[in-house]
């Protein structure tokens, strides 16, 4: 694999929008050619090479590229948006937007990122070490399929509305979650070590949520089953198990409702 | 002599009141009085006749003193710095006729900027959630003719909307509602003992923060699903009984306002009633409409969608529309530090704002078209003062139905001013010209 460094050496005014800092877009080219990608800040566009230093070499291919981003990056969005193989490590933190509808590949972001995070992910990885905004692995505005595939781990705490509409792969944080975790879900795992304030699993479909912490409001829609054993990490814990959002359509199969579930240890 | 006019439409709230009578001078320069309308609306005729009206516009000056200058100098000022910013916000548009708000989207479209009406700290949540799970609706003509069950959930019209209740939702005996208010049960929801709470059949006085879980709760007794003794400060019994009244009703409707679509929750509370009103058809006619506030943000929605496909929150930066409040709504953008210029036209973020988003106004360079002195115009660069919608022009509005009504004129303009739409058209003339699209 080969590498190409870029670090933040002029900073936007404003804020940067750098949907190009991606192997599919650097793959292939030379530094020269990567410094011509554009890039737009509020209604002026013009090329990454303004704004970074870049070095190193891109592989011949997505798979073979691997992007290292340097320096303050707290205003650029879209970083590794559309990503589908390769891998990028973002040293710092990041603004809107990171990973959003990545397919394959791996993003590590070593600080924050803000909102709208791996919004529709279909694949691949992304590591968060710091916290994470709002909307984490949600669907985009009006569409109503969120993260579908892929896994996210978040290291800190992420905000609320993370995992709207999922429908399939498979997310960990482990702090804290805010209120409105997997609304809507119609499948996928998301798993909380820490406490989420409420409104959790709200309008579920489908899809398993398992909270280690407190949920301080409970949806009326889940009702109690059982308690259950889980082996999560390799260590085995009693959980309260959930069944619902009972208010909310459920599908049928081999003539047994299907519900969400949500386990909460006890 | 004077002389009154009639089927005046009142240009205050959402209500959008047709049947107001006006008498003025006959020389058509003053109003002397207001008829019909409820005191708010009234007052907003009245208020334009103010004696010390600004009538020019005014540029601040580096020690915070204000000097007159002519409606041409505002016009260049206000073209120079859109067309000179990066990403210039254009805000508020909700109390302006929709021919004047069209021609803002031309400069913001020709200037790339953000476009966003007061939606963004209103029923923008609303505007999601229909997004979402789509709007079952009807206009306030079906509610008066048909409707039965009324819930007013976290709004409060005996205030905000004052002759909503006596022209649509309550008093008035429609086709199918011939006995009034006799023939509709009310049912209120909101934390607080308001005046509309106090006038209800049943008050559930819900939890703050928690209209979330009740709404689900409600869904959960329309299946006949297992319940929790208390829900959001409501016992269950409670809630059944609501669910059955709204079951039994020939037509029930959902009113919200910001109760619940600003509060924990937002989009997802009002995503949750429209859910509730969609199971309720499976038992009975049920709809839902929210209770917009300013005379024409409805409108603002309209022509932004029609011409952009967004209701809100518009950015046109990179020359197409993006929309996703969040990114592209006004007080992220300004508490981001996202923008280098701010116009406000028809709305006050001043005083709506938190605090944090006004500072950042008056941080870039700024103009704000309005009638009066507000905050935000205090902490504008440019004042520009226009004449009244509704008052001294006319124009399209829409009601809070999305019924599209034509404003009528009652009075002309003090001498010499402009209108929004007079003004935005001086300035879209000069954007075009400065960025040689003329
Ligand atoms: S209810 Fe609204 S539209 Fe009607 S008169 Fe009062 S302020 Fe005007």
């Amino acid at each position: 694999m080969e590498t190409v460094t870029i670090t933040m050496k002029n900073p936007p005014a404003l804020y940067l929008e750098a949907e190009h800092i991606c192997p599919d877009e650097f793959a292939g080219k030379t530094t020269a050619q990567i410094a011509e990608l554009h890039v737009y800040e509020g209604n002026v566009t013009s090329t990454l090479g303004k704004y970074f230093e870049i070095s190193g070499n891109a592989g011949a291919t997505a798979e073979e590229t691997k992007i290292v981003v340097k320096g303050d990056v707290k205003k650029v969005k879209y970083i590794g948006m559309k990503m589908s193989a390769g891998e990028i490590v973002v040293e710092g933190s990041t603004d809107l937007y990171a990973g959003a509808w990545m397919s394959g590949g791996r993003m590590q972001v070593k600080g924050d990122i803000q909102a709208f995070a791996a919004t529709a992910m279909k694949g691949g990885e992304l590591i968060i070490e710091g916290n994470a905004g709002n909307y984490l692995g949600a669907a985009y505005r009006g569409d109503w399929r969120g993260m579908s595939g892929g896994k996210i781990l978040v290291k800190g705490n992420a905000g609320s509305d993370v995992g709207m509409y999922m429908t399939g792969g498979e997310m960990v944080i482990n702090g804290d979650v805010d209120v409105h975790l997997a609304t809507h879900a119609e499948g996928g795992k998301i798993t909380v070590k820490g406490n989420a304030p409420g409104k959790v699993a709200g309008q579920m479909v489908e899809g398993e949520v398992i909270i280690f912490g407190t949920i301080d409001v409970m949806m009326p829609g889940f009702k109690y089953v059982d308690d259950v054993d889980l082996e999560i990490d390799g260590t085995t814990a009693k959980f309260a198990h959930y069944i619902g959002d009972t208010g909310e359509r459920h599908k049928k199969r081999k003539g047994q409702m299907v519900y969400g579930n949500l386990y909460q240890k006890i | 002599m004077t002389k009154t006019v009639t089927d005046v439409v009142c240009p205050f709230c959402g209500t959008l009141c047709d049947d107001l009578e006006v008498s003025v001078t006959d020389d058509g320069k003053q109003i002397l009085d207001v008829y019909n309308a409820c005191a708010i609306g009234a007052e907003k005729f009245l208020h334009s006749q103010a004696k010390d009206r600004i009538t020019r516009p005014r540029l601040q000056q580096p020690d915070g003193t204000w000097k007159d200058i002519s409606y041409d100098e505002a016009a260049d000022y206000t073209a120079k710095m859109l067309a000179g910013a990066k990403k210039p916000l254009m805000y508020g548009w909700s109390s302006v006729n929709c021919e004047a708000q069209s021609v803002g989207n031309e400069i913001a479209e020709t200037c790339r900027a953000c476009v966003d009406n007061t939606a963004a700290v209103c029923h923008g949540t609303t505007l999601i959630a229909v997004q979402d799970i789509g709007l079952p609706t009807c206009t306030l003509g079906e509610v008066k003719n048909r409707a039965d069950t009324i819930i007013f959930w976290g709004c409060n019209p005996c205030h905000a909307h004052p002759r909503h209740m006596s022209r649509y939702s309550i008093f008035p005996r429609g086709f199918f509602t011939g006995k009034g208010h006799k023939s509709r049960k009310l049912v209120v929801v909101d934390p607080r003992v308001t005046d509309t709470a106090k006038m209800a059949d049943m008050h559930l006085q819900v939890t703050q923060g928690q209209d979330y879980e009740l709404l689900n709760a409600f869904r959960v007794a329309i299946r006949n699903e297992w319940l929790p003794d208390v829900v959001a400060g409501i016992p269950k019994e409670k809630i059944i009984e609501a669910v059955t009244m709204m079951k039994a009703g020939r037509f029930g409707i959902i009113f919200f306002g910001m109760g619940v679509t600003q509060s924990l929750g937002k989009n997802h509370n009002i995503d949750e009633a429209i859910a509730v009103t969609k199971d309720l058809n499976e038992y009975t006619k049920f709809s839902i409409m929210p209770m917009r506030g300013h005379y024409n943000v409805t409108g603002s929605g309209e022509v932004l969608a029609w011409q952009f496909g967004y209701p809100y929150s518009v950015d046109l930066t990179r020359g197409f529309p993006r929309y996703n409040p969040g990114d592209t709504s006004s007080i992220d953008l300004l508490n981001r530090g996202e923008i280098d210029a701010a116009f406000v036209i028809g709305s006050d973020p001043g005083a709506h704002f938190p605090i944090s988003a006004v500072k950042k106004i008056s941080q870039v360079n700024s103009v704000c078209v309005d009638p009066h002195i507000t905050p935000t115009s205090g902490v504008s660069k440019l004042h520009v003062p226009v004449a009244f919608n509704g008052v001294e022009t006319g124009g399209n509005a829409y009601r809070m139905d999305n019924v599209p009504i034509d404003c009528r004129k009652v009075v002309d303009a003090p001498e010499g001013m402009l209108t929004d739409e007079q003004f935005l058209v001086m300035v879209r003339d000069r954007v075009k010209k400065l960025k040689g699209v003329a």
